[in-house]
């Protein structure tokens, strides 16, 4: 199967899930809303970024987190990240992540495609 | 390759700090200083435990972030000012931004205490891509990318407080802000304020 082929029957499936398609580039300028307290190799007031997805919640190694997020016992794909990020604090109960949350749905799909690729870029590679 | 950093030197610190808040507030009398409306909101919260309202853990919590972020905040800026990049005017603007940030934090630590939380304490060390910070145009583009992003997190913060002096107070810290974020671009020539909104 062609990676076209691949592609189309991957978007196929998110569609059919009600998935939205994320844009990167958009996603990019939504994270600058991030930069308070995380960065993409390092952790801050929040946790790093890199390798997130398909990360257990609440186990990089050195950051303290809540015993919410630590209870949690989520693993972060694109379906977890974008119930945690439409409202935080409901999503995760007692998280430190005083948020009020991303509520545009197609921000939300940004966001985690701009995450999801910054995560194989070379910042990321290096950690 | 990130390089850690110690914690900010005390040695500039601006503010004083009074005992309770009687002496606090004869101390900024006597110096002619002026609580803000900020302060005097989150000093409010003494008032809010008395009536037995208390802010749910959430709040704490939300504060603690808030905390945290400023701390950081204030060690950058500390990175900043010992760079040997900033020139005289640049580097007096970053020590009074520095000085913003160390009136936040202190005012957000006192709060949590009186609503029964623990403050979180600066960090020995933090992280900070210095590595990049070549230029005082690097510096700068730095310190405007976190106040940004500060303005971001105080404008999500805002909705979930359960209290809504600490809504009102977070939102004064947010203005702040988002004055440094717009001098700052402006100092680097881009438009200081770019946009009708904030998100």
């Amino acid at each position: 199967m062609s990676a076209a082929a691949v592609l189309a029957v991957v978007v196929g499936a998110a569609a059919a899930k009600g998935e939205l398609t994320g844009d990167p580039k958009a996603g990019e300028a939504i994270y600058a809303r991030c930069f308070a307290c995380h960065a993409l190799a390092y952790n801050r007031t929040g946790p790093k970024h890199c390798g997130l997805l398909g990360r257990r919640a609440g186990s990089v190694a050195g950051f303290e987190y809540s015993a919410a997020m630590k209870r949690a016992n989520w693993v972060w794909n694109r379906q977890t990240l974008d119930r945690f990020l439409a409202d935080p604090l409901k999503a995760v109960p007692g998280t430190t992540m005083g948020y009020a949350g991303v509520k545009d749905r197609q921000e939300r799909a940004d966001l985690i495609a701009y995450i999801e690729q910054a995560g194989r870029s070379e910042v990321c590679r290096a950690r | 390759m990130s390089s850690r950093i110690q914690s900010p030197d005390a040695s500039l610190s601006l503010a004083s700090d009074a005992p309770n808040l009687e002496t606090r507030r004869s101390f900024l009398g006597k110096s002619g200083l002026v609580l803000s409306g900020a302060a005097v909101a989150l000093l409010a919260g003494r008032d809010v435990l008395a009536k037995g309202n208390r802010p749910a853990g959430s709040d704490v919590n939300v504060l603690n972030s808030a905390l945290g972020a400023e701390l950081e905040a204030i060690a950058a800026y500390q990175v900043g000012a010992e760079s040997g990049l900033l020139q005289k005017p640049v580097l007096n603007l970053a020590v009074t931004f520095q000085g913003h940030h160390k009136e936040h934090a202190d005012v957000l630590a006192k709060t949590i205490i009186k609503l029964g939380g623990q403050p979180v304490s600066a960090k020995e060390k933090y992280t900070f891509p210095v590595e990049t910070l070549k230029t005082q145009s690097d510096v700068l583009r730095f310190a405007a990318m976190l106040e940004k992003g500060a303005v971001s997190a105080y404008l999500g913060a805002v909705p979930v407080f359960e209290n809504r002096d600490l809504a009102k107070a977070a939102a004064s810290i947010l203005g702040d802000e988002a004055m440094h974020w717009a001098i700052l671009r402006n100092a680097l020539g881009d438009a200081p304020v770019p946009a009708a909104f904030m998100s």
